[in-house]
């Protein structure tokens, strides 16, 4: 990607960003707006598993495992130190420390597609289960009980750093996650086109090959697998903030929803999954206000729909689509 | 003493329930590569076969070991037909299709039979051994366990049409040009995975409590397992199953149901980083 | 699509299951907003279905009679699907878009804790009727359902005292579940018993063989059973699969709040004991009256009661309905003030009369055992104050307080 085309996307979406920060607050109702977080933290999610798994070949069956533990990081050091500002670096190290170490038992194990599925997804179901359980009293961190089912409803939300007696508005709130996913958009793009990332997407391609030009696969895999995490765990902070952190974070449901995100929004782009995650998150909003008609019913057959008729996803066949259409125009004139 | 048989047999237990409800996605897998993630949604439809055949006045065990079975490989062979055979070869999209078809049979299930718990009792009374009752009816799944191994194998292993499909698993296109058309094969397979699936679900039913969303609680898990298995089916499902199975159920008796779950799931994870094949792929590597 | 009785009546079950129910009374001026949030669906519905029934019933009724100070109640009902977060969502919504007047709802104790913070800090007035382990000590929170100085200080001396002083818990995981051991371990203690152990399940467990075993391991006179929902009822069945009912005898503080004792054979729910503030064969005239214009609205779909959930949240709602009269306003804190001065409802399940120290209620307590899919009421403990809460909780010195005091007690 040319270096015009780079400075011109992360132009548009800084510019996005602000614009929805400007507008969403003035016209939405406070739930709405609390909703649209929702919407926000699970975009950078799926941001999250679009990077790793469409730029670095690794299909991650359980993105929600750093997702939970940024959320539960969060939560548990917000509630044991003195604001909450201390939190985030907490919140997007132990997440990207999982997945570092998750990382490593993978790919320095040789695990390979199928089997790096079922870790992931085994390691995830740890967490739900181990979590789950912890509602008795020997389960808490320092002031903070862990709760088991019901999670952590008094999870103190961000406040303005340097000042915990002043906790962020929902307005606010909205802002940090819109900046958020912004920030982590722009961070993405400048490491695709690092040098590091052009190895990921090499590796992907080829890894055989990779490996005899002389790069480290399992070091470059880690890498980037590790940034997914943090990035992750950061969506989790956000969803802290705008519901609370409970268990379902670490949920089946979830991981299989951002994997159905990112797939209909299209493997291999960026933009795509984010805008899946907020079209299918509607779908399944609107769904659950039809009467008689069950959401999951819906969402199951738009899915498979999906992968029988726009296997690439939304956004790489609009693409194609469109590039058709002006090839066809092209030729006519 | 007792203790340890009572102990004994609940582990035994374990282990038949987690091979019977294995065994269909094994089949599937091992035969045609297709992971079926609708897997749990064929249990959960089994489950209600009984129950809505034995509503009707049916016989239970006919409604068991019959209805069941020939219910869900029907519905299997449409599935097979309409979603399945169109993405051979792609097993991520596989997956993916059949998450949705678990999606859509969960939410349909919901809609036309409500989201609530039903189930009925398990049949055969209980037994004393050693001191300590137990219900006859895990008794009954262990044997039920031993039966469809044997079943199983000795169908893959004395019967022409095993070795048609054993041909077809190790190469598909020297099948075909020997006049095989694997087509054929990989419906009639995916048929009596399901069908194989319905029978675990129907068996299952009396111990769980039967409700449209009871898939997701077995998908993992047998998933899990026929992964760990590795690339022979029946006997890697049957040795991931005793493994697997033996570490959850006495890791519940020493502490709680939860842990021993957590436990089995450590287990499988430990083992997939030593043996990346899973166990088949280093030990009974000649096996079925 | 031909329509048969099964399909009506599935359709009314569903027309009760759809996420937003709205009723318009006919009354010409501003409707007074109310919001309901219990699970039509999901683990919970066994629970959640009935108590909206009732709640529609009691918002029937009050329009019928002409409404509150002239207006009519408009009831929107939520379904957070047995889904914590949706608790979350439809609080929110319900304390900022609907800006309702009162909300009623929460099941388990999960959600309650899940909605109670959020309707404090938007200042809306919050009804819990569902019996919990006490202690919420919140000016804005009405709880009306028992607490376990009223049932299971009943329920534990009952059995201890019929059976044997060596008691099993299984509870689900959750705080109801732990809270509600203390308490038991609590009571055992008192009366000179012993616990032999306490297992506690997740709400999706459904395999309890490894635990049937171990019960019978430690060989205890009673089990205590506080499992909660639909999967849970599994424990029954393989109870009595095991041969164990007729061996050792079960009490619980959950059984036939939901439909448990439907859904199970007699002879696997026969003869367990429970202690709840009503139960459908409470046999007084209210309680007939009441029953006979219940079924007579709703024919063929109305729910059976069991237990006292779908008759607290009854309750609950005209208990509301008159500290609105009695303060002339839906004004939060007014009427907060007037349901404090001593609000009372003399309903089906006897007489109910708001504490206003906790916020909680004095009411009757019933001990009954399950009997052919019902109950079978043996004793009654009339006017029980919810002395457990009272003791750690008093919002007349401290308005402001808000939150949940938990009973010290090592199981």
């Amino acid at each position: 990607m040319n270096r015009r085309r780079l400075v011109l996307e992360i132009g548009a979406a800084v510019l996005l960003a602000a614009f929805g920060i400007w507008l969403l607050p003035r016209t939405l109702e406070l739930f709405a707006l609390i909703n649209a977080t929702v919407y926000v933290s699970m975009s950078l999610l799926a941001l999250s598993l679009a990077l790793i798994w469409g730029f670095g070949g690794i299909l991650c069956f359980g993105q929600t495992a750093f997702f939970g533990l940024g959320g539960y990081a969060y939560a548990v050091a917000a509630l044991n130190l003195t604001g909450t500002t201390g939190a985030i670096p907490i919140a997007l190290l132990v997440p990207t420390g999982a997945a570092a170490a998750l990382g490593y038992v993978m790919f320095f194990g040789r695990i390979s597609d199928v089997y790096m599925g079922v870790i992931t997804l085994t390691v995830t179901l740890i967490l739900f289960n181990f979590v789950n359980s912890t509602a008795g009293d020997q389960w808490r961190i320092g002031a903070a009980p862990l709760g088991g089912f019901n999670g952590i409803p008094s999870t103190p939300p961000l406040n303005v750093p340097g000042d915990p007696g002043t906790q962020l508005t929902p307005e606010q709130i909205f802002a940090v996650a819109v900046g958020c996913l912004a920030g982590s958009y722009v961070l993405c793009r400048l490491v695709l086109a690092s040098r590091f990332g052009r190895v990921v997407v090499a590796i992907r391609e080829n890894e055989r090959r990779a490996e005899l030009l002389g790069y480290d696969v399992r070091l470059y895999k880690l890498g980037i697998f590790a940034l997914g995490g943090g990035m992750a765990g950061l969506a989790g902070l956000l969803f802290a903030n705008c519901v609370f952190v409970s268990p379902t974070m670490f949920s089946l449901f979830y991981s299989g929803q951002v994997i159905i995100w990112v797939m209909i929004g299209g493997l291999g782009t960026l933009i795509g999954p984010i805008l899946g995650a907020i079209l299918l998150q509607a779908l399944a909003t609107w769904a659950g206000t039809l009467r008689g008609v069950n959401p999951s019913l819906i969402l199951g057959v738009i899915l498979m729909l999906a992968v029988l008729a726009i296997p690439r996803g939304l956004l790489p066949t609009a693409g194609a689509a469109l590039a058709r259409i002006r090839g066809l125009r092209g030729e006519g004139a | 003493m007792g203790l340890a048989v009572a102990v004994g047999l609940q582990v035994l237990t374990g282990i038949a329930t987690l091979f019977i409800i294995s065994l269909g996605l094994a089949v599937v897998f091992g035969m045609m590569r297709v992971i079926n993630l609708a897997h749990g949604e064929f249990l959960m439809m089994g489950a209600y076969s009984v129950i809505l055949s034995v509503q009707a006045g049916l016989n239970m065990w006919v409604a068991m070991l019959l209805v069941a079975p020939l219910i869900v490989g029907a519905i299997g062979m449409i599935v097979e037909r309409l979603v399945i055979r169109r993405l051979y070869g792609r097993m991520l999209d596989t997956m993916l299709a059949t998450w949705g078809l678990s999606l859509a049979l969960t939410g349909g299930a919901t809609m036309i039979l409500g989201n609530s718990v039903s189930g009925f009792s398990a049949p055969l009374g209980s037994v004393a051994i050693a001191g300590y009752r137990t219900s006859g009816y895990s008794l009954f799944l262990i044997a039920m366990a031993v039966l469809l191994f044997a079943t199983t194998w000795c169908v893959l292993r004395l019967t022409p049409a095993g070795l048609i499909a054993r041909g077809t698993m190790q190469n598909p296109e020297m099948a075909a040009s020997l006049g095989v058309p694997p087509d054929r094969v990989y419906a009639i397979t995916f048929t009596l995975g399901a069908a194989l699936s319905g029978l675990a679900g129907a068996l299952i039913a009396p111990v769980s409590g039967v409700v449209p969303t009871m898939g997701a609680a077995y998908i993992a898990k047998s998933f899990i397992t026929v992964i760990t298995g590795g690339g022979a089916m029946l006997a890697g499902t049957a040795s991931a199953s005793g493994l697997l199975g033996g570490v959850s159920t006495i890791g519940t008796f020493l502490t709680t149901p939860v842990l021993g779950e957590v436990l089995m799931l450590a287990i499988a994870v430990v083992l997939l980083r030593l043996l990346p094949q899973g166990i088949t792929g280093r030990f009974f590597r000649r096996a079925l | 699509m031909t329509v048969t009785r099964r399909m009506a009546l599935k359709t009314a079950g569903m027309a009760l299951a759809a996420p937003v129910v709205l009723r318009h009374a006919a009354l010409g001026a501003d409707p007074i907003k109310v919001v309901g949030i219990h699970d039509a669906s999901g683990g919970l519905d066994i629970y959640g279905k009935p108590m909206i029934a009732c709640l529609d019933f009691a918002v029937d009724e009050v329009n019928a009679a002409g409404g509150l100070l002239g207006r009519p109640v408009q009831l929107t009902n939520y379904d957070p699907q047995s889904n914590i977060q949706l608790y979350t969502q439809f609080a929110t919504e319900a304390a900022t878009k609907d800006r309702a007047a009162v909300v009623h709802g929460g099941i388990t104790s999960a959600s309650r804790e899940a909605i109670r913070p959020i309707l404090h800090r938007y200042q809306t007035l919050y009804f819990y009727n569902t019996q919990y382990e006490g202690g919420v000590c919140d000016r804005n929170c009405f709880c009306t359902g028992s607490t376990p100085a009223q049932n299971v200080q009943k329920l534990v001396p009952y059995v201890m005292q019929k059976w044997g002083k060596k008691l099993y818990i299984v509870a689900a995981d959750y705080n109801y579940g732990q809270i509600t051991s203390k308490w038991i371990t609590k009571y055992c203690r008192d009366g000179g018993g012993g616990i032999a152990a306490a297992d506690f399940f997740p709400l999706n467990v459904t395999d309890f063989g490894p635990a049937i075993q171990k019960i019978q391991q430690t060989r205890p006179d009673v089990v205590i059973s506080a499992l909660v929902g639909g999967a849970h009822i599994s424990f029954y069945r393989q109870w009595a699969a095991a041969g164990m009912k007729s061996r050792i005898p079960m009490a619980s503080t959950t059984f036939g709040v939901g439909n448990e004792s439907l859904v199970l054979s007699p002879e696997e729910g026969n003869g367990i004991v429970c202690a709840f503030s009503y139960f459908q064969e409470v046999d007084t005239p209210a309680n007939k009256a009441f029953l006979q214009k219940f079924h007579a609205k709703l024919g063929a779909a109305a729910p059976y009661l069991g237990g006292e959930l779908a008759m607290r949240t009854y309750v609950g709602f005209n208990l509301w309905a008159e500290g609105v009269r009695k303060a002339q306003s839906i004004d939060r804190l007014k009427v907060i003030q007037a349901l404090e001065s001593g609000v009372e409802n003399d309903g089906p399940p006897g007489k109910t009369v708001i504490d206003g120290k906790t916020n909680h209620v004095t009411l009757n307590v019933f001990l009954a055992e399950c009997a052919d899919h019902g109950f079978k009421v043996l004793q009654s403990f009339p006017q029980q104050p919810p002395s457990d809460t009272a003791s750690v909780c008093d919002l007349a010195k401290d308005p402001n307080a808000n939150k949940q005091y938990v009973i010290d007690v090592r199981i």
